[in-house]
């Protein structure tokens, strides 16, 4: 099954995209906008930058179609980072295996901490991360914390190392229901340059697992690519091949795609292929259109102003008050520094629900049931 | 010819409604807006998603909005992708609020939000043996929709196209086959987009309609909820009226070969 995927990028190299993107005309991007599907013509066309011009168009379609799908909502989570112990040397991230931060897995009461803070201010979509150190803290533990969570939340998810079917299976009957795992990059040359070491050097495996997590059940996969690690419009075009090869492989999984602008991280990683406000709108719409049903996901590290414009522009759910540390919510001061990466919009929970309403969207904090899943002790 | 009278209730497991418009509470910009409009469409039966509220929470804020003595809460199982959820939400919905009356919708597209027929037909078989009163959610397919009369389901709803499409009534010959069948309420839901949709739907001999999207996502949802009331009430008189049976072939007022007739 991912094999297909895996032909599908290697079918299109990055100089064929980057020429097959400068040979696109008007036109082209005309005809795509008229009935946009996920294939190869259509992505060259919207994600290029020949559609530029038509970047007003796009967002008003973009607004009419999330309308009909999604209606006037906006659905928060918040991340709960369990563990930071990591093995792997990715360049970009804060965790980074050589980095001398302050290593930390929390207990389960501290994470049970973590999650009261939450869980208090009205967050029921919670997702679970960890770095990847199995021998440190591995599926027993995070297992561990969702079982005990599972009865006090809507939805879990989690964005951790790869595992194999069982292992997602393992986590599916603890009581996870969705499954975020980034391929950072989809240039495999590229990809080995920014993960000279540790198990995530191996990028089939991380391609490969999130078939696996659907595989096994989960109900929403989410996706994404680190946009600034390499020509953004190169990487939303193989981002979009991975969506497709979801939607028609999986259909009884809702696809979930964040749009992750590098930040730096305390030690200031310069961002080596910016991408302006303007690209990543382009690149937001252009999946609303190809991608209607699609969750589109922002992360806190964009700024509050950027936010607040990207409630109209085909987003549909996005994080609030988040903290990128384990223990970040408090009450230690030390947990909430060094972070995985730095956010911008730094509003409490409450002022995003604020400004959602203020934009005429209804703040959905519970779009999921725990009856949905075959849990112990939820099911009658 | 059923006549016009106070008596043309919506009857549905022995319980009268005056209001033929069933309405959904999903998109709405707020609580408040939801529950302007629902006043507005004077609609009496109103469905809510099981998995957006919390029926254990007072103060959920979708439920916090529903006035209970005004209307029908009918729960429903909208993100259920098989019997077993369907099955068990409905238990839930029960033990947490009582709720018997269940709209049974069995969705395992997370895209396009098409019932699956075979899970439908088995949670109803399920359902209906549990106590539930049951209205299933389905594709436009007479056959199905018999089978789900065979089992003891209160109404059955047949789309008129894809949930949250707005596109009107795309399987109008379908549903004209079930209202044709039928021995219990046809209700037309998803897909209406506009009032006149509405309106063709009654008058093809829906019992009745359930729209969300095309109000909640209107700009001025208040008054798309009244103009579907209308909508519907036309549709229902203009059913009851007995059209004019429409002519395939045309009758000049001004015969051309009519001088034949006169000629001696």
């Amino acid at each position: 099954m991912t094999s297909e995927l895996l032909a599908a990028l290697a079918d299109y190299p990055p100089e064929r995209i980057a020429a097959g993107m400068e040979a696109v005309s008007a036109r082209e991007v005309r005809r795509a906008l008229e009935n946009p599907q996920p294939r190869p013509g259509h992505l060259l066309a919207l994600l290029s930058p020949q559609a530029a011009p038509f970047l007003e168009e796009m967002a008003q379609m973009a607004r009419q179609v999330t309308l009909r799908r999604f209606g006037r909502t906006m659905t928060l989570y918040a991340p709960l980072y369990l563990s930071n112990h990591c093995i792997n040397h990715c360049t970009y991230c804060g965790f980074n295996a050589a980095r001398d931060i302050p290593r930390r897995a929390l207990s389960l009461a501290e994470a049970l901490g973590q999650a009261e803070h939450l869980l208090s201010q009205g967050i029921r979509h919670l997702l679970l991360v960890t770095g990847e150190a199995p021998a440190r803290y591995g599926l027993a533990e995070i297992c561990e914390v969702v079982e005990a969570l599972r009865p006090r939340v809507a939805s879990l998810s989690v964005e951790i190392f790869p595992c194999d079917e069982g292992g997602y299976e393992r986590l599916g009957q603890a009581g996870v229901d969705g499954l975020v795992l980034y391929q950072e990059t989809y240039d495999r040359v590229r990809y080995r340059a920014f993960h000279p070491q540790g198990p995530k050097q191996d990028f089939t495996r991380r391609l490969e697992a999130m078939d696996a997590g659907a595989r096994a059940g989960f109900r929403s996969l989410g996706v994404g690519a680190l946009l600034g690690l390499t020509p953004h419009r190169i990487e939303t075009f193989y981002l979009a091949l991975h969506a497709a090869h979801l939607r028609k492989h999986h259909f009884q999984a809702r696809l979930g795609v964040s749009f992750p602008r590098l930040r730096p991280v305390s030690s200031g990683t310069p961002t080596l292929h910016p991408v302006s406000n303007a690209e990543l709108v382009q690149a937001i719409v252009a999946f609303r259109l190809l991608f209607p049903d699609a969750e589109l996901v922002i992360s806190t590290r964009e700024s509050a102003p950027m936010r607040d414009r990207l409630m109209h522009l085909g987003v549909t759910r996005m994080s609030a008050g988040s903290r990128t540390s384990p223990g970040g919510y408090g009450p230690r001061e030390e947990d909430a520094a060094s972070g995985q990466f730095n956010t911008d919009d730094q509003r409490q929970i409450g002022q995003i629900a604020e400004a959602i309403r203020a934009a005429g969207l209804d703040v959905v904090t519970k779009d999921f049931d725990p009856a949905f899943l075959a849990v112990p002790g939820t099911g009658p | 010819m059923v006549s016009e009278s106070a008596s043309d209730s919506l009857i549905i497991a022995g319980q009268a409604f005056s209001s033929r418009l069933l309405m959904g509470t999903g998109k709405f910009s707020s609580p408040a807006v939801m529950a302007a409009a629902l006043e507005a469409s004077g609609s009496e039966l109103v469905t809510v998603a099981l998995r957006r509220v919390d029926l254990h929470d007072p103060n959920d804020s979708v439920l916090a909005a529903l006035d209970c003595s005004r209307y029908r809460l009918l729960p429903n199982t909208s993100g259920a992708r098989n019997a077993r959820e369907a099955v068990r939400l409905a238990q839930l919905a029960r033990a947490a609020g009582g709720h018997t009356w269940i709209k049974l919708e069995v969705t395992p597209d997370p895209d396009h939000l098409l019932p699956d027929p075979i899970e439908t037909l088995e949670a109803a078989r399920i359902l209906v043996a549990e106590g539930f009163t049951v209205l299933p959610y389905i594709n436009a397919d007479p056959v199905l929709a018999r089978r789900l009369e065979d089992v003891g389901c209160a109404t059955v709803m047949p789309l008129g196209a894809p949930i949250g499409t707005s596109r009107g009534l795309k399987t109008r010959d379908q549903i004209a086959l079930i209202i044709a069948q039928a021995r219990v309420p046809v209700v037309v839901d998803a897909g209406l987009g506009l009032p006149s949709h509405a309106a063709e739907a009654m008058e093809l001999g829906a019992s009745a309609v359930l729209v969300n999207t095309a109000v909640a996502v209107a700009e001025d949802p208040q008054r798309m909820a009244r103009a579907f009331r209308l909508g519907v009430e036309a549709g229902r008189q203009g059913f009851l009226a007995g059209a004019a049976p429409e002519n395939p072939r045309a009758q000049a007022s001004s015969p051309l070969t009519g001088f034949l007739r006169d000629s001696p």
